[in-house]
């Protein structure tokens, strides 16, 4: 544009304008053109990532369609105050519901309800084969079904799922719920479990981070120094982790750590220890932050070598040629200038570290579940997809947080992964 | 190979809506893999490949039913049987994702054991958990009941348990002296759930392994990490039987649950699907499939068929059931999320 | 002044136990002098710069500076300042933080860090650019901060390896005279590895000519010009035309060498010419003159014209003289008056003295 500009300038008038919109036009072109070359990936991005990423996302708020199924139910309960015991013309509203709705959506809701209330699931399924056959008076038949119809107790729950969006799933990922009176509370403590797991993966996640740095740096660092074959083999060395399964990994860790393990009958052997009382290394954070780091480890050490093989040699003969000490060459100039491969190392491990959950079951304690484990559960097990989306939900935004103050304090735009 | 078998299914079923002679050639049947999936293979696929001329495509899944539910829900049903648990059958009928069993074709419902004939699914095994014991530990005579599971004075040593409420919890309550008939009913009432977690609080130092993979109790035990694990008892057979331990399986107390064949609702090969559930539900062939895993059939006749040095170790058997419950499907249906947040909780403290 | 402000004592340094880099090497450097040590890639004056600087270890024999051995004195203690090739600018400091950098290893408070900053950015002509980071400079700019960081502990001894080997021709020669009067102004020792012949004579009070690891003549800058002690300076040191001959007679410092065609050319004889001895008569393109038919110089031919080159300033001949093809010869554009034709009989000329005799190695 600029150029266009300052051809303009010089020549004047009507041929100026020509030429400039024709430069435009080109510029418009090329421009097209390169979108039209990366649509494809954008495309890709969208149906892989975007999409599946968001529809999950807006899972943690879809409180399904209760109300389309059952219409006189939703019209009857927003007339009545919640506090009230139930009258005939809810049981009527329901039943006539109930009559009509397919057996299949009934299901879907009864699981749904089954949330807001343990038990009710069945005691839905129940009600809705006994009033198909039922006539008017209905009290009698729900009662039969089960006595707490009478009481505001299920009917509260159905209010809850009548809306089509709901924080039901949100707050109960952190340990928060509605009470009677439909303000947010916390749930009683013997089921609170959320909020300390996050913070358990959080610390999980760190712990591993801090180790696979102190471990990865100096390894880094040697690589980066050998030459020839010798790098060749600390690579291949570094890199066989991932040739192997990672249930394999794990057990193999199993075998090495256990109290009659080969780490614990080495260092008997040793006298180290006594062989009677040997070290809880396994099924416990130990083992945890052991098994872990040697499963990250790779993905500490591989950014900050390449940073490191970037950063010629040059530099440290620099430092000591204007008088540094081999200690602070190392913590003035050789360790900010790997910075950048320190920070994508941190972040990829810890946000590597926030999603595993089958070596915590495997080599954890009671005390170390990560918060992956319940969202699989979650997902896989009992398919409560709004359970599983708003635990995903907390973990993503914790992460962002995360990235955001991490950015202030390092600058991402300073990262280098290779 | 998963993904070759998988093709070749879909491949099958896509050839299906055009030619429909090709369709009787094969039918794709859904299981766990491993070496259940290999006694499946030895007592079912093969004679009935043999008998029919009909080629079974094997697929594998993991039990998550999002595959399965999604499957039905976009017409583009490839699995023609699928192995479920009674989770998945009820959910699955419920929901209607699952076609109904006509139990008419198979001798109906009252030829089968307590809890085995479900409207959507049949089941073809019964498996059990126990809890087993390395009887080298225990010179002087091993524990017997399922309250020795939870009597660390008389039986001294680190336990492993499973890291889930179900059957944990059972387990817990009849260890306790909750007959093993009013188990659901006692757990069903918050009391009777604080009487469990009271249960288990007696021997939560003493769990040193809270087991979430099948494989680990037999490992532990074999590790002598620990000296008693509730476990799957096909798993501590295989260790018995293949590996030459010394384990020794309490059936007191013991869980029984299914396994069960499924059809998912809009499958190709509907006719193909019954005809194949009919011929494992033959006695002669169901009881074959104990000779190459340790667990029991489901159907009265087929249990009869059993050797009696194999019948032995199954979890049907007479000797073992005198004092068994069922896993009751509904019941954690209803209460496994919940219990699961309170279990986790426990756990944590 | 010390004349042996730095010397090097039967130094050699081998990297892998067998092939030695740098092979015997004597040297000494005057206090307050400018060397430069120059020859093609892979001669040994990286490393014997390296050596100097603490970077390497010598395999065998000395090094003292200023008297005092420093051969196992690690680089950090030696006190000598270093500019790099790029610079080796410390990318995550600003400019201010760099050149600050040695003040702060020494301890300096920091109300004098700030005011030897300023001042050595002031010598430098860069002045307000403390806080840029290096990546923000130019070739230029981030040289002078290099020279900068290098002066600013006050070193006795500033080394400086192919400063200038990034920087293009016009900005190059104008960092030549500034470092050569920031030298002259600071009087400090330089010692300058370059394998720019030009640069070398250009800036330096002595050259040291390095080839295959030996040190094959250190000289002023005239003299290494004037008086190349063999063929390979010769050769690498600016232009020389190369005829190969015999010698038939020697007497006080002159001889005349037979060359192949049987002519005879009178030269200054180099060191160890004797007769009998092959040797190669060298002579600068720009000392051949046009000479007239019958002019009776003491070596005078005639060629044949084979190519003529314009210059601008000067014209290049390529003649087939003296049994050797391609001899060049450097005209002043203003000495030709009339056109040349290819192909011609041309007479040229030189006189003895600017020739000399070398024996062939």
């Amino acid at each position: 544009m600029k150029y266009a500009v300052t051809f303009a300038e010089k020549h004047g008038g009507e041929e100026q304008s020509t030429l400039a919109r024709q430069m435009a036009r080109t510029k418009r072109r090329a421009k097209l053109q390169a979108l039209a070359l990366i649509a494809p990936l954008m495309l890709f991005l969208v149906v892989v990532l975007v999409l599946p990423i968001g529809t999950l996302l807006a899972r943690g708020f879809d409180n399904g369609d209760a109300a389309a199924l059952l219409p006189r139910t939703a019209e009857a309960l927003s007339a009545w105050n919640g506090q009230d015991a139930p009258h005939e013309e809810l049981f009527a509203a329901l039943a006539g519901d109930l009559k009509e709705a397919a057996r299949e959506d009934v299901a879907v809701l009864a699981k749904q309800l089954n949330y807001h209330d343990a038990g009710m699931r069945s005691m839905f399924l129940k009600l809705a084969r006994k009033v198909r056959t039922a006539e008017a008076p209905y009290a009698p038949s729900f009662i039969e079904v089960n006595e707490d119809w009478s009481s505001p107790r299920y009917w509260r729950a159905l209010q809850q799922v009548m809306p089509s969006v709901t924080d039901f799933y949100i707050l109960s990922a952190l340990d928060l719920m509605r009470d009677e009176n439909g303000d947010i509370a916390s749930v009683p403590p013997s089921t609170a479990v959320n909020l300390e797991v996050l913070a358990r993966t959080f610390t999980v996640s760190a712990s591993v981070t801090v180790m696979c740095l102190l471990l990865g740096y100096p390894l880094a660092a040697l690589i980066a120094r050998s030459r020839g074959t010798a790098a060749n083999v600390l690579i291949v060395l570094v890199l066989l982790p991932f040739w192997t399964s990672l249930l394999v990994r794990t057990s193999a860790w199993v075998v090495l750590l256990q109290s009659r393990g080969v780490v614990n009958n080495v260092l008997a052997w040793l006298g180290m220890i006594d062989p009677e009382a040997p070290l809880d290394l396994i099924y416990n954070r130990v083992g945890v932050v052991i098994a872990m780091t040697h499963i990250l480890l790779p993905f500490m050490i591989l950014p900050i070598y390449s940073v490191m093989k970037g950063i010629p040699p040059v530099y440290m003969r620099a430092a000591a040629s204007l008088g540094a000490r081999p200690l602070s060459s190392f913590f003035r100039v050789y360790l900010p200038m790997t910075m950048p491969g320190v920070s994508a190392g941190c972040l990829l491990v810890f946000i590597l570290a926030l999603g595993y959950y089958i070596t915590p079951a495997l080599v954890g304690g009671p005390r170390d579940q990560m918060i992956s484990y319940f969202i699989a559960y979650y997902a896989n097990q009992v398919t409560n997809w709004g359970m599983a989306a708003a635990l995903s939900i907390i973990l993503l935004v914790a992460v962002l947080v995360l990235y955001v103050i991490y950015n202030r304090l390092v600058g991402i735009q300073r990262l280098r992964i290779g | 190979m998963r993904s070759l078998k998988l093709m070749l299914g879909g491949a099958a079923i896509a050839v299906v809506a055009s030619a429909p002679v090709l369709a009787q050639d094969a039918l794709t049947v859904t299981s766990y893999g491993g070496s259940y999936t290999k006694s499946q293979e030895q007592a079912f696929y093969e004679p009935f490949a043999k008998e029919t001329g009909v080629k079974v495509l094997q697929d594998e899944w993991d039990g998550s039913t999002a595959k399965l539910k999604g499957m039905v829900e976009t017409g583009q049903v490839t699995w023609d049987i699928v192995d479920v648990e009674p989770g998945h059958a009820l959910q699955g009928c419920e929901e209607g994702w699952l076609e109904e069993i006509d139990y008419s074709k198979i001798g109906g419902r009252e030829g089968f054991v307590d809890g085995a004939a479900m409207d959507c699914a049949v089941a073809t095994i019964v498996f059990s958990t126990i809890y087993a014991y390395d009887a080298s530990k225990f010179p002087n005579g091993g524990p017997q009941t399922m309250a020795d599971l939870f009597d660390t004075e008389k039986f001294p040593g680190p336990r492993s348990l499973r890291k889930a409420p179900k059957t944990t919890l059972e387990f817990a309550l009849i260890a306790d002296g909750v007959p093993t008939a009013d188990v659901y009913k006692v757990l069903g009432t918050p009391e009777g759930v604080d009487r469990a977690f009271a249960k288990l609080d007696t021997i939560k130092k003493d769990v040193k392994v809270w087991w979430s993979a099948g494989a680990q109790p037999p490992q532990l035990l074999a590790d002598g990490e620990v000296v008693m694990a509730t476990a799957w008892n096909g798993r501590i057979f295989d260790a018995v039987k293949n590996d030459g331990k010394n384990f020794k399986i309490v059936w007191d107390g013991q869980g029984q649950d299914f396994n069960l064949w499924a059809e998912p609702k809009g499958l190709k090969n509907k006719e193909l699907a019954d005809r194949f559930i009919e011929y494992t539900m033959r006695p002669d062939v169901m009881s074959q499939q104990s000779k190459y895993i340790s667990y029991g059939p489901t159907k009265k006749t087929a249990i009869e068929k059993v050797p009696a040095d194999i019948l032995a170790d199954l979890p049907t058997a007479p000797e073992n059931t005198k004092n068994s419950f069922v896993v009751d499907a509904e019941f954690w249906a209803d209460h496994d999320e919940e219990l699961t947040e309170r279990f986790n909780k426990w756990l944590a403290q | 002044m010390n004349e042996r402000f730095i010397s090097f004592e039967a130094v050699r340094k081998s990297y892998d136990g067998a092939n030695y880099v740098v092979r015997g090497l004597d040297l000494d450097v005057a206090e307050g002098e400018f060397l430069t040590l120059l020859g093609p890639s892979g001669s040994g004056k990286t490393t014997t710069l390296m050596m100097l600087a603490g970077f390497e270890e010598p395999t065998h024999g000395s090094i003292s500076l200023g008297g005092a051995r420093i051969d196992s004195v690690p680089a950090y203690d030696r006190n000598i300042g270093m500019v790099f090739q790029n610079y080796a600018l410390f990318p995550h400091m600003t400019v201010g933080e760099n050149v600050a950098f040695p003040l702060k290893m020494r301890g300096v408070s920091k109300s004098q860090i700030s005011e030897r900053v300023s001042s050595a950015l002031d010598m430098v002509r860069m002045a307000g650019f403390e806080s840029r980071r290096p990546s923000q400079l130019s070739g230029g700019q981030q040289q002078r901060i290099a020279l900068a960081r290098a002066l600013v502990f006050e070193p006795r001894l500033v080394l400086m390896d192919e400063p200038l080997g990034a920087l293009d021709k016009q900005l190059r020669e104008h960092m030549q005279i500034e470092i050569k009067h920031l030298h002259e102004r600071l009087g400090i020792n330089v010692v300058y590895v370059t394998h720019d012949q030009s640069e070398a004579l250009t800036m330096s009070d002595r050259v040291g000519v390095f080839s295959d690891g030996v040190l094959q003549q250190i000289a002023t800058p005239h003299e290494l010009y004037e008086k190349p002690a063999n063929i390979f300076v010769a050769g690498f040191v600016g232009e020389n035309n190369v005829v190969p001959g015999e010698v038939v007679d020697i007497d006080a410092g002159l001889c005349r060498v037979r060359t192949p065609d049987g002519s005879v050319i009178s030269a200054v004889a180099g060191e160890h010419v004797r007769k009998p001895a092959r040797v190669v008569v060298v002579v600068r393109p720009e000392r051949i003159v046009l000479a007239r038919e019958g002019d009776e110089a003491a070596n005078r031919f005639a060629g044949k014209l084979e190519e003529v080159i314009y210059h601008g300033d000067h014209v290049r001949l390529r003649l087939n003289l003296l049994g050797s093809e391609g001899l060049q010869v450097k005209l002043a554009a203003s000495a030709i008056t009339a056109p040349f034709s290819l192909g011609a009989t041309i007479h040229v000329g030189w006189r003895p003295q600017d020739c000399r005799a070398l024996i062939q190695s």
